[in-house]
């Protein structure tokens, strides 16, 4: 109470940090976050710049170099991670294989992200008869198994990068209705929002402007889980062949060649297995952590 | 009464909700509001009294445009506001709501806020904006540099006065304020109550002024309306209404008025049983359940709506031709 002689008490010092300075000491705090993020980084740079870190064309085969062991194992440093039935260098081929899981899990997550987003603001908007029909579309969406429908539509389709993106991305959408929907009832009925309206902005305003950036929290938390569900999808499809198909490097195609050999040389299946495991825990990290971090109990 | 046209008029205004009853009931309807007929003069303060729960909000949705009456019109300087679009009306009459943490975008700055209408009408250019928002800033009290600022590190006080800065900037007619105080401290009440009183001074605006506190009306109000179900019980001049309550709920919201006295406790308004679900209202007089002179002539009949000097009245015992009438008085 240094301020005693200012007039005004409402004249006094505004104090407290802005929201976007709140938010980053909360992040800075979280380990979780921090951890995820940063290996999520790290596989972002390495899907990039793959070219530039692949020791060896991906697609290079050398028959008399076949199934040589990575260097842990007695291997040398010409193929650090060893080299496949095919005499690829495996190495190169993880390297490659992230721009694949990377991929398709940033796209399909945009794309169910865009088409769930839409469903759902609107359905907790609108409410009425709207609602109705996204609620009744989430669930016939929801008692549709994933794999089967994904597995269905790349046999007739064929199996290649784009109809996996595809098929994912508009099968993968109803977490993010039902998350938007119960974020815009929730936010809608706010007084700002009544005051946007009274003051006579249009509908698309109060939605971007007034609703969007309040629930963009929920859409980040939502888009890192789906990213997760995305590439895991992917491997699962791969490895059952009804993926991306070979030659492509794909780490679910990888554990789905090693399959074979896996009594034999185990680190064929473990190595492409144990990175989309990092991955995907690195994903879920930074989804937790993110929650964690926006979660309104949180908030001051 | 004074001779000046009312900017705002209400016609027998009724809004009525339909209410599903679990998943196979039928709809009930809900009277939010039951036949309200107002006139505001220009430059006044109509105070609007009443539980929560009333109607006093669903009328001030009616007066925003946010929600359409189910009969009955709204007249703003005698034109229907059904016959306006939203951006007319929105120039015309300007919110103050209740909460201050609710009403004021918390992912937006103050300038960004206070900045809305005049983005939103395409008023100006960005220059000019900001010039408004340091005037109109000024004018409720705040210094300029919480233009930056978000409303998460201010007070409630500070809020209330961004949000009376955002309903301000265009220079409305009329500002309908919804209990514009009942969410802060006391001793921040009454500044807020003052600047108020200020800028309707300043700007000639016109105030319907929702509250549930009647010391507050009392200070700024120079007409009050009481509300009870919907319907408006009497409506009366702010002097005679505080000193000759004629509506036996009128006279029992006077009594639940704190005093500072100690030691006199909570007052007994003698209302004695809950507000009653406005999905079912009572039969008659819908205050009878709890009016400590209602009879069994009550439950029967409504009452009609009996000028006073002043406003008007619904209550049998101050109508001639009912069987309860206490005689003329002042």
């Amino acid at each position: 109470m240094t301020m005693t002689d200012t007039p005004d008490p409402l004249l006094k010092d505004i104090i407290g940090p802005t929201p976007s300075q709140m938010l980053r000491k909360r992040v800075f705090g979280h380990q979780g976050l921090l951890i995820g993020a940063s290996v999520v980084g790290l596989l972002l740079l390495v899907a990039i710049f793959a070219p530039l870190l692949a020791p060896h064309d991906p697609y290079a085969q050398s028959l008399m170099t076949r199934m040589q062991p990575p260097v842990f194992l007695g291997g040398d440093w010409n193929h650090p991670l060893g080299t496949d039935h095919l005499g690829r260098d495996y190495l190169s081929r993880l390297i490659y294989g992230a721009r694949v899981s990377l991929m398709i899990g940033v796209i399909a997550a945009l794309i169910s992200g865009v088409i769930g987003t839409a469903m759902g603001v609107a359905a907790g908007y609108f409410g009425g008869r709207v609602d109705m029909v996204v609620t009744f579309l989430i669930n016939v969406r929801l008692a549709m198994p994933v794999v089967l429908v994904a597995l269905a539509v790349v046999a007739i389709l064929g199996g290649s990068l784009q109809v996996v993106i595809m098929v994912l991305g508009l099968l993968l959408w109803d977490r993010f209705a039902v998350v938007m929907r119960a974020s815009t009832l929730q936010v809608r009925g706010r007084e700002y929002v009544a005051a946007a309206r009274a003051i006579g902005a249009s509908t698309p305003r109060v939605i971007l402007s007034e609703i969007m950036p309040n629930i963009a929290n929920n859409l980040i938390v939502v888009v890192t889980l789906e990213m997760a569900h995305a590439i895991l999808l992917e491997a699962a499809l791969s490895f059952l062949g009804l993926g991306v198909q070979p030659p492509t490097p794909s780490w679910g195609l990888m554990v789905s060649e090693g399959k074979n050999m896996m009594l034999f040389e185990p680190w064929m299946v473990l190595i492409p297995g144990a990175v989309l495991f990092v991955l995907v825990l690195a994903i879920n990290l930074m989804g937790d952590g993110l929650r964690d971090v926006t979660a309104p109990e949180n908030r001051s | 009464m004074t001779t000046t046209a009312p900017v705002l008029e209400l016609r027998g205004v009724t809004k009525t909700y339909r209410v599903k009853q679990g998943l196979f009931g039928t709809p009930r309807p809900l009277t939010a509001v039951n036949d309200v007929s107002l006139t505001v003069p220009r430059g006044e303060v109509l105070g609007l009294v009443g539980e929560s729960g009333c109607g006093k909000s669903t009328l001030a949705k009616i007066l925003l445009g946010l929600e359409n009456p189910t009969s009955g019109q709204v007249l703003v300087d005698g034109q229907e506001i059904g016959a306006q679009d939203r951006m007319t009306l929105a120039r015309r009459i300007q919110p103050i709501f209740q909460d201050p943490y609710s009403s004021l975008n918390p992912r937006k700055s103050i300038f960004d806020i206070v900045s809305l209408p005049l983005r939103v009408h395409g008023i100006g250019d960005a220059a000019s904006w900001d010039k408004e928002v340091r005037k109109i800033l000024d004018i409720v009290g705040l210094p300029a540099r919480v233009m930056n600022t978000f409303p998460s590190q201010m007070s409630g006080g500070q809020r209330q006065r961004v949000a009376i800065a955002r309903a301000l900037i265009m220079k409305p007619e009329i500002v309908i304020c919804d209990e514009p105080t009942s969410a802060l401290d006391v001793s921040v009440q009454s500044q807020i109550l003052n600047l108020l009183g200020d800028l309707r001074r300043e700007f000639g605006l016109t105030y319907l002024f929702i509250s549930h506190d009647l010391a507050v009306v009392e200070h700024l109000a120079t007409r009050v309306a009481v509300m009870y179900l919907g319907r408006i019980v009497e409506e009366a001049e702010v002097g005679g209404l505080f000193d000759h309550a004629r509506h036996p709920y009128t006279q029992a919201l006077l009594k639940s008025v704190l005093t500072p006295e100690p030691g006199l406790g909570v007052p007994d308004t003698q209302l004695g049983m809950a507000y009653p679900n406005p999905i079912d209202p009572p039969s008659g007089c819908h205050f009878h359940p709890r009016c400590p002179r209602a009879t069994d002539f009550c439950k029967k009949e409504a009452p009609r709506a009996l000028p006073t000097p002043l406003g008007h009245v619904e209550c049998h015992l101050h109508d001639p031709q009912s069987p309860m009438f206490i005689g003329k008085e002042g």
